[in-house]
């Protein structure tokens, strides 16, 4: 019989040597994934190393105007930090689309990130947003930008040793804004048939000057799509822009046919999402500009 | 809500008091099948095939035998050959032979999840490995999941030994239409052709999952004296005995089983899968036996609702009067034989006044999970097609789709299809409810629709057995052989103390298992409230005739010179002129005054009455996304007398939100290999209580006289509208009728959107 050893370590680097004494290791952050895959019989590790115990693995940290999640805060966390939900209301929203009350008092974003599911609802959130991951392993910490972490559906460019310690969120720019909408049949307990996340910041006038967009469930993983932030950049986000936006979403939208939903219908909602969510961020952005 | 026609003053029927099983349920205390140990109890488990259709070549059990810590295998050969025999135990009819082998396959598996053999094991863990050292040789075979493409020519054939039933004269071939279920009378097609106004639709729906949170599981313990026990959770525990003694060819009364708390069944826990096959492992290993099945074994294992196939014509006058109606279906019957299709005739149509009139089921075997009942099993399906064609025809005609029914609505005395008359059914009264219901005329905002649908279910009586005894301080038990599934022995305590006019708390009601109390059918027909609540009645009824005569001896008058009232009896003549004895003074004498006092009441109820339901639901529709949102929802319904209003509301909502996530996402879904593809409430979408609106409830009481208190089932009747009314509803919203369920958004997009 397989068995799996549990440890909980203290520290960072104690992770780091559990994880490099065994490729099969597996970090365990809220375990709403990985419980329930080990359960089923689709992953057995020689090893589950729980990161909850490591100090300041759990907790929102604010760094000047900026934000440090630890990789192990649950995502119910996120909506009671009050400054975080003002400044990053998008990404909150996305962490708390996840699951149910239950689920999200265990489930974690770095665990959503790592699990590299394509629908995974926090990651086009937080690819809009621009976040950063902090990464431990066996050469020491190095940063990487949340959407270099998933390269296919299971997998993560996390080498051999490394975990996320933390999710870096920029401050919030002045006159910026974000969102996330996913599409689904059920209103929670669900996932995401397509999900997509905009940031995007106006100007005085209601100006965009910047904006990011990316989706979820169109691809083997987070999409970040440069032309539908561009189709929006030096417009008020009229008719035109929204349309641009739509098309330029769908042309980077490749989803497969499955049980939660087909390519044709999957593209369309891309374009629909993506220019409700431009439109909630502009509002946000615009309320606070 | 509305007045019963006769208004009785009752002092309990009718109040709300709370489940004497509530604390229990609530504080995580109560028993449900899975929490059940047994001393030296065994781990079971079941290997079942990974194909659709294939042949059994050989299963060598050799090395999982060997697996230390496993104490027992077993395989379809271990079962006894068996004569056909049809069984009646409940909510439909089956064969047992296909019973057997569908607890374990014989010869061939039929669909993906097929139990093929068992072991039984020291944990767990050893019981799951030992599975994996059982070599089985398979010879796929091609399979067939569809109900046309089954019926085809050069389909494969499931059973070389099923030709359909209902036909004469008899087939000379095998094939997969199990049986064809007939009824109508006059000319159709002269009355549709000369019909002022017609509409003809195809509506399809796939297979749906009853899904009871509690997966089935059991604990059996066979000795070698014969004798056994099993624990488990069922809709019967009279039907498991029956059905486990039949499958394995031993007396009844060798077995007695043991009722657990039931975590919901909804039809889907008639019948037995884990028994049989736990009692031989138990048999071979000299311990006790626990069989549990994972939630993804009860998808692909356990019967779900028939998919189903339904072409549907519906004739008019010009004024609105149905002239005609034919409805021609095919149900998915699964691996076996199954018998959804005589429930789908008859309540097709019946609720109508219709002169001409052919109604045709067929059952259509395939390579599915053998379907089993699913509240009001068969009728759902046939009447969102008869439902959603009235809506259309309402628009042909341009009458209101409620005055529409109201015009065709089927009273007492109308002849059912059958050509029987119906009883005091309240389809009428219902739809007049709903009609001044605040709900039919209340505004609606943006991208929104109305429907409406009316449908019913037959119901039914039965045999059940009460006990009712009187404990030395007069307080009373009830014991019956009905599982409590929606407050059963809230009511059965209500209707006792009602009869003997004593405080609820004075009446404590219990489940019985099977060796302490006489036979009773399943808890299931909506039966329930109505035939173990007439034994209720009359064994209370009994018990306070034997108190009446106890307390005449004791006070040395003749039995007639008493009286009950007021829960005590009251002395009329003599000496005692005036006074009075409660149960508690004559309990406490009678062992010195003739024994306890205690009276069973065995009977086969009578005079079951038909449950009608009007339901309106108003939708949201996304004309983006497809999204449908339920926005508000009344269900209206027939009640005969509420005993207990909170559960008779509690089914009513229950019975809608079923219906609503039938109307809206739920579905199997298979891969083109023929397996299940979403074997888990992930992607197999029940709807969640955001999904919903709070439902209203409203109780219609138009009483059973066969019933002393008036009772009609109410259980099954209000999954029957829902399907309909949504679609309905959908297509006031958005102008498309959608014939296909679910009504998932993709699908309503694609609906809205033709042009992709
Ligand atoms: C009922 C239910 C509903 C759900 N609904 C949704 C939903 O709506 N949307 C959605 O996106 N997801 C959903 N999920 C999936 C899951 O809850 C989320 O993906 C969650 O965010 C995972 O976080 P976790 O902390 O529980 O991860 P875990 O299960 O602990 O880990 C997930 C994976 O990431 C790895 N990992 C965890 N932490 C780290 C780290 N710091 N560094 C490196 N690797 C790490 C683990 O080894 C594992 O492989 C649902 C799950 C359940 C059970």
């Amino acid at each position: 019989m397989s068995s799996t050893v549990y440890h909980a370590p203290g520290t960072v680097e104690d992770a780091v040597a559990l994880l490099s004494a065994d490729p099969t290791a597996r970090p365990l952050g809220g375990g709403t994934d990985l419980i329930v895959q080990m359960r089923s019989g689709r992953l057995s590790p020689g090893a589950v190393i729980d990161l909850k115990r490591i100090e300041g693995m759990s907790g929102v940290r604010r760094v000047g105007d900026a934000f440090a999640i630890g990789a192990a805060t649950p995502c119910t966390a996120l909506k009671a930090n009050a400054g975080l939900a003002a400044a990053w209301p998008g990404v909150v929203e996305a962490a708390n689309l996840i699951g149910s009350v239950q689920v999200r008092n265990r489930a974690t974003m770095a665990g959503n990130l790592c699990n590299a599911s394509p629908a995974a609802d926090s990651v086009p959130a937080l690819v809009a947003a621009g976040a950063v991951c902090v990464i431990a392993g066996p050469s020491g910490l190095r940063e990487a930008p949340v959407e270099a972490i998933p390269v296919s559906p299971g997998k993560t460019s996390l080498a051999p040793g490394e975990f996320v310690v933390e999710i870096r969120l920029p401050p919030r720019p002045a006159g910026g804004g974000d969102a996330y909408l996913r599409a689904t049949p059920r209103t929670e307990m669900d996932i995401a048939v397509v999900g997509a996340g905009v940031s995007l910041v106006l100007d005085g006038e209601g100006t965009c000057t910047a904006a990011r967009v990316a989706l979820g469930a169109v691809g083997p993983t987070v999409v970040l799509v440069e032309e539908a932030g561009a189709a929006l950049v030096g417009t008020k986000l009229g008719d035109d822009a929204l349309a641009a936006l739509s098309q330029a979403v769908q042309a980077a939208s490749h989803p497969i046919d499955d049980k939660r939903g087909t390519v044709s219908y999957r593209k369309a909602m891309a374009g629909v999402l993506a220019r409700r969510a431009a439109l909630i961020a502009a509002s946000r952005a615009g309320a606070k500009a | 809500m509305n007045a019963p026609e006769q208004m009785k003053q009752f002092r309990h029927i009718g109040t709300r008091p709370i489940r004497p099983d509530g604390v229990d349920k609530v504080t995580g205390k109560a028993l449900y099948s899975p929490d059940f140990k047994a001393p030296g109890m065994l781990w079971g488990a079941i290997l079942r095939s990974p194909h659709p259709h294939a042949r059994i070549l050989s299963i060598d059990t050799k090395k999982a035998e060997a697996l230390p810590g496993v104490k027992a295998v077993a395989t379809g050969k271990d079962l006894p050959t068996l004569e056909s025999l049809v069984m009646h135990v409940g909510e439909g009819a089956s064969d047992i032979v296909d019973i057997s082998h569908n607890c374990l396959a014989l010869g061939k598996a039929l669909y993906e999840g097929h139990a093929v053999a068992a072991v039984a094991a020291t944990s767990p863990e050893i019981a799951r490995e030992a599975l994996g050292l059982i070599a089985v040789e398979y010879e796929e075979l091609p399979f067939v999941l569809g109900l046309e493409e089954a019926l085809a020519e050069g389909a494969p054939v499931l059973h070389d030994t099923v030709f359909t039933k209902g036909v004469d004269p008899k087939p000379d071939k095998p094939s997969n239409a199990a049986m064809r279920v007939e009824m109508g009378k006059g000319d159709v097609e002269g009355a549709l052709a000369s019909a002022a106004a017609t509409v003809s639709g195809r509506y399809t729906l796939e297979p749906v999952h009853q899904g009871y949170i509690e997966p089935h599981a059991c604990v059996a313990s066979w000795n070698g004296d014969g004798q056994a026990q099993i624990w488990t959770s069922s809709q019967g525990h009279f039907a498991v005995r029956s059905l486990t003694a039949s499958v394995l060819a031993i007396p009844q009364a060798d077995i007695r089983v043991t009722p657990l708390e039931i975590g919901g069944g909804f039809g889907g826990k008639t019948t037995i899968y884990l028994e049989p096959v736990a009692m031989v492992l138990s048999k071979k290993s000299g311990r006790p036996v626990r069989l549990a099945m994972t939630r993804e074994e009860v998808f692909r294992a356990t019967g779900p609702a028939p998919g189903a196939v339904i072409d549907v014509r519906l004739g008019a006058d010009a004024d609105g009067a149905l002239v005609a109606a034919d409805v021609q279906f095919l149900y998915h019957s699964g691996a076996f034989t199954a018998n959804d299709a005589g429930a789908g005739v008859s309540s097709a149509i019946g609720h109508y006044r219709i002169a001409n009139t052919r109604v045709v089921g067929t059952e259509v075997l395939c390579n599915r999970p053998a379907a089993k009942a699913y509240r009001a099993p068969g009728a759902p399906q046939v009447n969102f097609a008869v439902e959603s064609a009235m809506d259309e025809l309402a628009g042909k005609l341009g009458i209101d789709p409620l005055d529409l029914r109201l015009k065709n609505a089927a009273a007492e005395g109308d002849p059912q299809t059958s050509g029987l008359p119906w009883g005091r059914i309240g389809y009428v009264e219902c739809l007049e409810a709903a009609k001044a219901h605040p709900h039919w005329s209340a505004p609606l905002g943006a991208h929104q629709g109305r429907g409406v649908a009316g449908g019913y279910w037959g119901n039914y009586g039965g045999p059940s057995t009460v006990n009712v005894s009187v404990a030395e301080d007069g307080t009373i038990t009830v014991a019956t052989g009905s599982p409590d599934i929606g407050g059963s022995r809230a009511s059965m305590a209500i209707m006792a103390a009602e009869v003997l006019d004593v405080p609820y708390e004075q009446v404590r009601a219990v489940v019985a298992d099977t060796a302490s109390i006489g036979v009773s059918m399943v808890t299931g027909g909506s039966r329930t409230t109505f035939a173990t609540g007439m034994a209720t009645v009359q064994a209370a009824e009994e018990v306070k005739r034997l108190l009446c005569e106890r307390a005449a001896r004791m006070w040395g008058v003749p039995a007639d010179q008493v009286e009950w009232r007021s829960g005590a009896v009251a002395c009329l003549a003599g000496e005692a002129q005036g006074q009075t004895l409660s149960a508690a003074a004559i309990a406490g004498r009678s062992f010195h005054s003739g024994g306890p006092i205690a009276a069973v009441a065995a009977l086969s109820a009578q005079g079951w009455l038909p449950g009608f339901g009007v339901h309106i639901c108003d939708t949201e529709v996304d004309p983006e996304t497809g999204h449908v949102r339920i926005v508000r929802y009344t269900a209206v319904q027939d009640v005969g007398t509420a005993i207990h209003p909170d559960y008779v509301e509690g089914q009513i909502q229950g019975g809608a939100a079923q219906g609503i996530g039938w109307a809206l996402n739920e579905a199997y879904i298979y891969g083109e290999n023929g397996k299940l593809d979403n074997a888990g409430f992930l992607d197999y979408r029940m709807p969640v209580a955001s999904d919903l609106p709070m439902i209203e409830a409203v109780m219609v009481e138009v009483p059973n006289p066969a019933h002393p208190y008036g009772v009609k089932g109410v259980g099954e009747v209000p999954i029957v509208p829902p399907l309909a009314a949504v679609a309905n509803a959908i297509h006031a919203a958005t102008g498309a009728r959608l014939k296909d369920l679910p009504m998932a958004p993709d699908r309503v997009y694609a609906a809205l959107h033709p042009q992709g």
